[in-house]
């Protein structure tokens, strides 16, 4: 047999926790951004270990939902992000605090 | 499944293989979050990306393996690295400081925390509930792995399929939209031009067959959101306040 | 012809309602003889039911009641609009009415060239309405409907120069105190219906042996209580002298002769009641004879006319009371009836003088009058000799009675009894003097008037001889001074005995009591009462005749009624107005500051949650990995 899905299972957490540190701690928009997609990736090969451990091809079906569905959120915030920042200087997220309550 | 036990069934390249797979993905991860500047991010992010596909191949998930390749690696970081250019924000950032307070130590146990239980649901728990798959088995498919996604994405599915469809297409319109260019104010505006002299607000253009209504509307947020920023700036140098193009907000809806 | 009953409140009331509507249009004087004909119709129709219930027997034949509608039908609670025509009732309304017809005329006069001479007779019209309701009514809550309406229109009457701020103050003194009493009145109306399931007197008596004692008395106290309001005894006596800023006719009508003796008949109506409840009886008298000694008292330093007069309506009504007590109600009414005589009389003389002297008030300043206001004069020293109580006038026969039964009964009272008559007859006798003989006082003070800034700037009149009323005000003078006269053949004791009064008997039946003492004690009686008027009546003379000036005889303590007001006024007045206050800082600080603190709280709540939305993202992000993180530590611990 192959590797058994526990140590997929493991590594797609030490991907995801790397990817939400990233998140929290960087302050470029679309290094943030990138966090999020490694995020993504981990849950991906979360749902395809699963796929495989139970072998139902729904897994699978679900990953390549979730592949459009990140490339979809990717072009609507990098679209966004255009938006706001084609006239300033500043790139952080820390610059965009006008909401502040 | 214990799993030391199975270890013992894995064949060596299986084992080379997520070895190698592994050890792309963790340092493609950690070189993202370390990364200064936001190309090298991205490269590092790619490096990612391709690590995962090969476990996706090692999982026997051929045809996702190859779709994230391209979708991903091909599309979607490509995109990263034009806006990072379109922009011009690929600016070093100093890594060392932190302005939040708290910001960093709170992530890193928060993280720890999670990590530790994801762990400990991943392996500690019993997966296999022995129910029936809902969208048939995926090994030793007729057709391979390709045609039992689609089989499964064009019976089962077929309904979220539609709906993601859509999205794409919402999306597209969106993203075209979002971002595109500010028009040029008539000569006899009256809003002023901001500090960095770029274009304020308009009122009405000219040339903009039907989009008139839009643009009074975001004529008015415009102006808001000018004078927001013109006190801002009064207050200090930061720049502040969202200066999003006349149409942005407006358009989209 | 007992059934024309109902026309007696009718009207008047349709009187008034007739002035209310069109009183200015008719303006002065017909708005006066128009209510003047009103209450003469109401005299004529008390006498035609005088005659149709004379024509029947004596007893039970003699209480007819008629019903006008039903007012209350509540489930067991049937209170009708009824009047109940009887001796008593009808004594009462042939006295009212014809006193109120004398003083509408007399009003005509009096009140000429005021700028509100409609408005007079229309509150008039409506206090003679509700006295008549208040009399008739066969049942309590029906009374306490005329009881009212007599307290209102006091009210209006009293403060009907509302421009003077005294005069306003006092209607509401009076209506404030009036409507204190009445809790009174309508506990005892709770009273009655709980334990006997009616309210119609009748009703009433014939059960008033099956409820308890304690019961019985409590009614009757209350009901007293109801009455001490009302007929101004202590505790509740203040306001009858401040009620003497309304017009003279207004305290002749109501304060002497007809509303303040409501209270008086109110006793007398439930002497059935009364009689099975001794421990109010006492109380009943004990609170009229100390009443009549103490206002009396205060009556002999008082310098302002009409106070002297009203001291001594309390004292006269603490009398009727004590005679209430004593069991001796056909002494009381008789005592009403000719008080309503000679105070009308005397009350009316003094608006006559007042008039004359171009609205003087002040005893001091008055003098001599005997030489220009004869009509006056005489009439005047009729209703002073009657009150005094100086044989064969009407007073003494009446106060003699209620002394009589007094002796009987409680001798202590009796003494308290003789020395108020002495006094009457001294504070009197003093007024009597002060204003008709002597030096003429009214001339010097014309100056010291204007001076003074009286309200009425007739001190341009001042000095100008005071003039004799018009025939308007002179001929009820005149009546009332005959009636003074031979009202005393009304009751007679012992032998001489004319007594048409013997038919109140029946009313009260077992509730009578009659001292029944030998002929000689009888006359012992008499003649100590004579002596003791006598007696005042010289000392006065003696006192005042010559001299107006008696510091000593006018102490402090008297002129301001032993402090009384200041008294209530320190005791509830200020405690209640730090009450208020506190009640009010209580409100604003604590009640709405419970309220504006909540909003407070929300708002500082909100300020407060506020804080949260930084701006960051980042911050956001990390917001919602502690949120998921907490979810997963929940999941974790319901995994197996």
């Amino acid at each position: 047999m192959s590797i058994p899905g526990a140590w997929y299972l493991a590594l797609g957490a030490v991907l995801f926790s790397i990817g939400g540190l990233g998140l929290l701690v960087r302050r470029n928009v679309l290094v943030m951004f990138m966090c999020i997609e490694l995020m993504l990736n981990a849950a991906n090969l979360t749902f395809v270990t699963f796929a495989r451990m139970l072998n139902d091809i729904g897994g699978q079906a679900l990953v390549f939902f979730v592949l459009v569905v990140a490339a979809a959120e990717v072009v609507v915030g990098l679209g966004i992000v255009v938006a706001i920042f084609r006239r300033r200087r500043g790139t952080t997220a820390d610059d965009l605090h006008l909401m502040k309550g | 499944m214990h799993v030391m036990s199975l270890l013992a069934t894995a064949t060596l390249v299986d084992r080379i293989t997520f070895g190698i797979g592994a050890t792309i993905v963790i340092l493609g991860a950690i070189g993202v979050v370390i990364s200064r500047n936001p190309v090298h991010a991205a490269l590092m992010l790619v490096m990612t990306l391709f690590g995962v596909a090969v476990l996706f191949v090692e999982e026997g998930a051929n045809f996702l393996a190859a779709v994230q390749v391209i979708v991903y690696a091909g599309a979607i970081v490509v995109l990263f690295l034009f806006v990072i250019m379109f922009l011009g924000i690929d600016r070093q950032e100093n890594l060392a400081e932190e302005p939040l307070p708290l910001q960093r130590p709170l992530a890193i146990v928060l993280m720890v925390f999670g990590f530790a239980g994801l762990l400990v649901l991943a392996i500690g728990s019993k997966w296999s509930t022995g129910a029936p798959s809902v969208a048939g088995p995926a090994q030793n498919q007729q057709g391979g792995d390709v045609a039992a996604i689609g089989r499964s994405v064009f019976t089962t599915y077929l309904f979220p399929f539609e709906i993601t469809a859509a999205l794409l297409v919402i999306a597209v319109v969106g993203a075209v939209v979002l971002a595109r260019r500010p028009r040029h104010p008539s000569v006899g505006d009256d809003s002023g031009v901001d500090a960095d002299g770029s274009i304020v607000s308009v009122v009405s253009g000219d040339d903009d067959g039907g989009i008139d209504s839009t643009g009074s509307m975001a004529a008015a947020v415009a102006e808001t959101v000018v004078a927001a920023q013109s006190r801002a700036d009064a207050d200090g140098g930061t720049e502040t306040g969202a200066d999003t193009g006349t149409d942005s907000g407006e358009g989209a809806s | 012809m007992v059934h024309a009953a109902y026309l007696m409140p009718l009207l008047p009331l349709a009187g008034f309602v007739v002035l209310a509507a069109f009183g200015r249009r008719l303006g002065d004087p017909f708005a006066g003889w128009l209510g003047t004909a009103t209450v003469g119709g109401a005299f004529v129709v008390a006498v035609i039911t005088y005659a149709g219930l004379l024509g029947k027997h004596a007893g039970p034949a003699r209480e007819v009641t008629q019903n006008l509608f039903t007012w209350i039908p509540v489930g067991s609670l049937q209170v009708k609009a009824a009047l109940l025509v009887d001796p008593l009732s009808v004594t009462m309304v042939l006295f009212v009415t014809g006193i109120s017809t004398l003083i509408h005329l007399y009003s005509i006069g009096y009140m000429k060239g005021d700028k509100d001479y409609p408005k007079f007779f229309v509150y008039l019209n409506l206090f003679v309405a509700s006295m008549l309701i208040l009399v008739l009514a066969n049942n309590l809550l029906f009374t306490f409907v005329g009881w009212e309406g007599v307290g209102l229109c006091s009210y209006w009457l009293i403060s009907f120069w509302f421009g003077r701020d005294t005069a306003a103050s006092a209607g509401q003194k009076a209506f404030l105190y009036n409507r204190l009493a009445d809790v009174g009145f309508l506990i005892a109306i709770f009273l009655v219906f709980d334990k006997t399931g009616t309210l119609n007197y009748l009703g009433i008596f014939s059960q008033a042996s099956h409820i308890s004692s304690g019961a019985r008395t409590a009614i009757c106290l209350l009901l007293f209580v109801g009455a001490v309001g009302k007929s101004a005894q202590i505790p509740l006596f203040p306001w009858l002298a401040d009620a003497m800023e309304g017009p003279t006719p207004v305290s002749a009508l109501i304060h002497a002769a007809t509303m303040v003796t409501a209270g008086v008949y109110l006793m007398c109506r439930i002497s059935p009641l009364l009689a099975l409840a001794p421990d109010a009886r006492i109380v009943v008298a004990t609170v009229g004879a100390v009443t009549a000694f103490v206002a009396a008292t205060i009556a002999c330093a008082q310098q302002d006319i009409k106070k002297v007069l009203a001291y001594s309506t309390v004292s006269q009504l603490g009398y009727m009371f004590l005679a209430v007590g004593t069991g001796a109600y056909e002494a009381a009414i008789f005592l009403m009836v000719a008080h309503a005589f000679f105070k009308a009389l005397l009350f009316l003389g003094a608006g006559s003088v007042i008039h004359g002297l171009h609205d003087e008030q002040d005893l001091k300043r008055m003098g001599n009058l005997r030489r220009y206001m004869k009509i006056t004069f005489v009439t005047f020293g009729i209703g002073w000799l009657a009150i005094a109580g100086i044989p064969p006038l009407s007073g003494f026969f009446a106060k003699g009675d209620i002394l009589d039964n007094a002796f009987a009964r409680y001798r202590p009272l009796w003494v308290v009894g003789l020395v108020t008559a002495l006094l009457t007859a001294y504070y009197m006798t003093r007024l009597f003097v002060l204003a008709f003989y002597g030096d003429d006082r009214w001339r010097e003070s014309s100056e010291s008037v204007a001076a003074a800034g009286h309200a009425h700037a007739s001190a341009a009149h001042g000095g100008a001889e005071p003039h004799e009323s018009p025939w308007v005000m002179a001929l009820p003078l005149v009546v009332l001074a005959v009636l003074a006269l031979i009202g005393g053949l009304l009751n007679l004791p012992g032998h001489l005995h004319v007594d048409p009064l013997g038919w109140l008997t029946p009313v009260f039946g077992s509730a009578l009591y009659d001292a029944h003492q030998s002929g000689s004690l009888q006359w012992t009686l008499a003649v100590v009462d004579g002596v003791v008027a006598l007696a005042g009546l010289g000392i006065g003379l003696g006192l005042w005749s010559r001299r107006t000036e008696n510091p000593a005889l006018e102490p402090m303590v008297l002129q301001k009624s032993y402090f009384i007001d200041e008294i209530y006024d320190a005791v509830i007045g200020r405690p209640s107005e730090s009450a208020s206050r506190f009640a009010a800082v209580f409100d604003t600080k604590v009640i709405d500051g419970a309220v504006n603190g909540v909003a407070r709280l929300a708002r500082g709540a909100g300020g407060g949650l506020r804080r949260i939305q930084t701006g960051f993202v980042r911050q956001y992000a990390l917001g919602i990995v502690i949120g998921a993180v907490a979810l997963l530590a929940y999941m974790l611990t319901r995994v197996s």
